[in-house]
């Protein structure tokens, strides 16, 4: 007897789980979701993946390490590893090196037009038409330095972002001292 | 009247409000330049109305309101505009910001006014008008503009109580202090717009009990207007508790949730000095061009409290009180534990300023050695918002920011009173300070980053869709080619051909 009601309280619970698999399921990869937005967005490819996202489904699938991403940085390291459970390392260099945020400009008198630069930036920052002067959307550019190479007049330079009275950060107080006695 | 009180807070700060509390307020002479920063409220700066080489007067509008959060600004007196550029501005960054600048021509020549002296016939948007054009904005130093926080009509709940914040609990600061004793019935006539405005209940005018001749000042005022609504009272002088949220705590015993504001529990607080400017604005027609400021400090030689027209240059100041002592040290704006040093003098004052302290050395709090934190927990009992300094602290230090949001480090008010229970000397108002600003910057990186991410997915998607077209097109013109044999096609060309040839032929 006691078999019998085993074996239905079990189905019962087979076909629940079986409805919820069905029910709840999860679209898409939680896990790359997550990675890709600790990831920068910079989309510059120094990290040998053709941008942020890739680069986060190479992580989640084993295949890149943590260490690959110089506009992230040693937060974005620490953070990721902090997701993944693993050891922070530091950057390699071979992807390159942690530096300030900047932004393309382009010399407007220089460009000839030629489209090259809008057809490199991941992020549609570039406006222009053929044979006509092309201009950098300033707040939308992620500094990535794609639109470099492509460029046959060299017309394009990569300038500090201006800081902002709403963006002015106070001095982080020094704290040499106490860590040294401490 | 019950009190209540409010966690922590400092009950023995030295107040240093000696030097300056028995001088009655001087109209500090016309200077000889005024300079408005366009963003000198919280909100959108103004937009300038005026061009270089205009003649303006005394209380005309200068530059309008740019949208709601925002206030226009009033020349203060008359004069003609000589610069709209970059000017150094009262900040603690020391960035410059575009801003009018006006030669005065010692006439003082006013604009006409509008007096309305018979307020009770104006509805409480005309009020709110009144209030937004005249260009009020907290004076207490939050630089609100106060007719959002007068528009009531929308909010969902009725306001029941109107608080007047007279508690100046800021050291070396009396210029509140000295505005309720010198011009008590002009406030209470205030008071009265306010609460005609709003439809409160009661109005509580609140003062420290350090200064019983004030308190007794506004009694007689409360006394011969003989308005039941309006009572006085004296609370504790416990710093901080002129912030806003204290207060509201010590009269009504009620906490304003965090990240709600007072009207949420029907409650409105305005700073005295506001409430002067409102009754200028109102009954006398006069837009803000001036407020009192206290200048003190062992730095200057004799300190005053001074009436001033906003937009005078710090230095300018310094001469009405003698000049500089040997002393002079270092020049803040607002008191010792809320206001930040000034990189130079010739800055002028905002709505905002209500003190400038030329401290010595031993006035500004003096920097020792910060020494290890020994998680003594008196930072913790000394936080009037009873947040986690030390934790706070941890987090700051070691950039782990969404840690220290999470500890609601947006509540903390920057009041210092940690810093000064720390035994060890950490600066740790100055960390918050720190946090928070590093909070701001990484949220709109996060933001900018967001966008980069939608914007690289659509350009993904848009060369896909691309790829995918091309690759349809292709598909089906090879298609198109299996299904009609090359022959024919060639067939009906040359057909094509010679019944063209024919047809010139035939024409010839």
């Amino acid at each position: 007897m006691s078999f019998f009601i085993l074996i239905i309280l079990f189905a019962a619970l087979g076909i629940l789980l079986g409805y919820a698999a069905i029910r709840f399921k999860v679209e898409g990869d939680p896990l790359v979701d997550k990675i890709d937005a600790i990831l920068p967005q910079t989309q510059c490819g120094q990290c040998n993946f053709p941008g942020c996202r890739p680069y986060a489904q190479a992580i989640a699938d084993g295949e890149a390490d943590i260490n690959q991403c110089p506009p992230g940085g040693e937060a974005g390291i620490a953070a990721l590893a902090d997701l993944l459970g693993v050891e922070p390392k530091p950057l390699n260099e071979d992807n390159g090196v942690e530096k300030a945020t900047l932004v393309a400009v382009i010399d407007e008198n220089t460009c000839i037009g030629c489209k090259l630069c809008i057809q490199a930036c991941p992020v549609d920052a570039i406006l222009g038409a053929p044979k006509h002067m092309h201009t950098v959307i300033e707040a939308e550019c992620t500094g990535c330095e794609l639109c470099i190479p492509p460029c046959p007049v060299e017309c394009i330079t990569m300038e500090p972002v201006t800081k902002t009275l709403a963006l002015w950060e106070w001095e982080k107080p020094d704290t040499s001292q106490a860590k040294a006695k401490s | 009247m019950k009190l209540w009180s409010f966690h922590g807070g400092l009950p023995s700060l030295a107040e240093h409000k000696n030097e300056s509390v028995n001088l009655p307020i001087e109209v500090a002479p016309i200077p000889k330049t005024l300079t408005y920063p366009l963003g000198q409220h919280i909100g959108n700066a103004a937009k300038p109305l005026v061009q270089v080489g205009d003649k303006v007067l005394r209380g005309q509008k200068i530059a309008a309101a740019q949208g709601v959060v925002s206030a226009p600004i009033h020349a203060a007196s008359s004069g003609t505009v000589s610069k709209i550029a970059d000017h150094l501005i009262p900040h603690p960054s020391g960035f410059s910001a575009p801003s009018i600048t006006i030669e005065t021509d010692g006439l003082d020549a006013e604009t006409d006014y509008t007096p309305h002296a018979d307020f009770q016939q104006l509805t409480a948007p005309q009020l709110v008008d009144i209030v937004r054009e005249a260009g009020i904005v907290g004076l207490g130093g939050a630089a609100f503009p106060t007719a959002i926080k007068l528009n009531t009509q929308s909010k969902a709940v009725d306001i029941d109580t109107l608080i007047l914040n007279g508690a100046e609990c800021e050291p070396y600061i009396s210029c509140d202090d000295r505005l309720l004793k010198e011009r008590a019935s002009r406030i209470i006539e205030g008071i009265e717009i306010l609460l005609h405005m709003l439809g409160a209940k009661r109005a509580i005018l609140a003062v420290e009990d350090n200064s019983p001749d004030t308190f007794s000042s506004i009694q007689e005022a409360i006394n011969s207007n003989n308005n039941q609504a309006i009572n006085a009272t004296q609370i504790p002088t416990i710093y901080p508790t002129g912030g806003e949220k204290q207060l509201i705590q010590t009269l009504t015993g009620k906490e304003v949730p965090s990240g709600k504001i007072p009207a949420d529990i029907g409650i409105v607080s305005i700073n005295v000095g506001t409430v002067y400017a409102i009754q200028q604005a109102v009954i006398e027609g006069k837009p803000l061009t001036s407020r009192i400021i206290t200048v003190t400090g062992e730095g200057v030689n004799k300190p005053h409290n001074l009436e001033v027209r906003i937009g005078t240059y710090i230095s300018a100041l310094i001469d009405v009180c003698h000049g500089y002592t040997k002393q002079a040290e270092r020049l803040v704006m607002g008191g010792p534990m809320m206001g930040f040093a000034l990189s130079s003098d010739s800055i002028p004052v905002v709505k905002a300023t209500n003190c400038i302290l030329v401290a010595s050395q031993h006035e500004v709090i003096t920097e020792k050695q910060a020494m290890p934190c020994i998680r003594c927990g008196l930072c913790a009992s000394a936080c009037p918002v009873s947040l986690s300094p030390q934790q706070l602290y941890w987090f700051s230090r070691s950039d782990q920011l969404d840690k220290a949001a999470q500890l609601n480090l947006s509540d903390c008010i920057e009041c210092g009173c940690c810093d000064v229970v720390c035994p060890s000397h950490i600066p740790l108002a100055q960390h918050f300070r720190y946090a928070k600003s590093a909070l701001k910057v990484q949220n709109h990186e996060k933001q900018l980053s967001n966008i980069a991410r939608e914007r690289f997915e659509a350009r993904e998607e848009r060369l896909a869709r691309d790829k995918a077209e091309r690759a349809e097109r292709s598909r089906k013109k090879k298609a198109a080619l299996k299904n009609k044999p090359a022959k024919e096609e060639i067939d009906a060309a040359v057909s094509r051909s010679k019944t063209k040839k024919n047809s010139i032929h035939n024409e010839d």
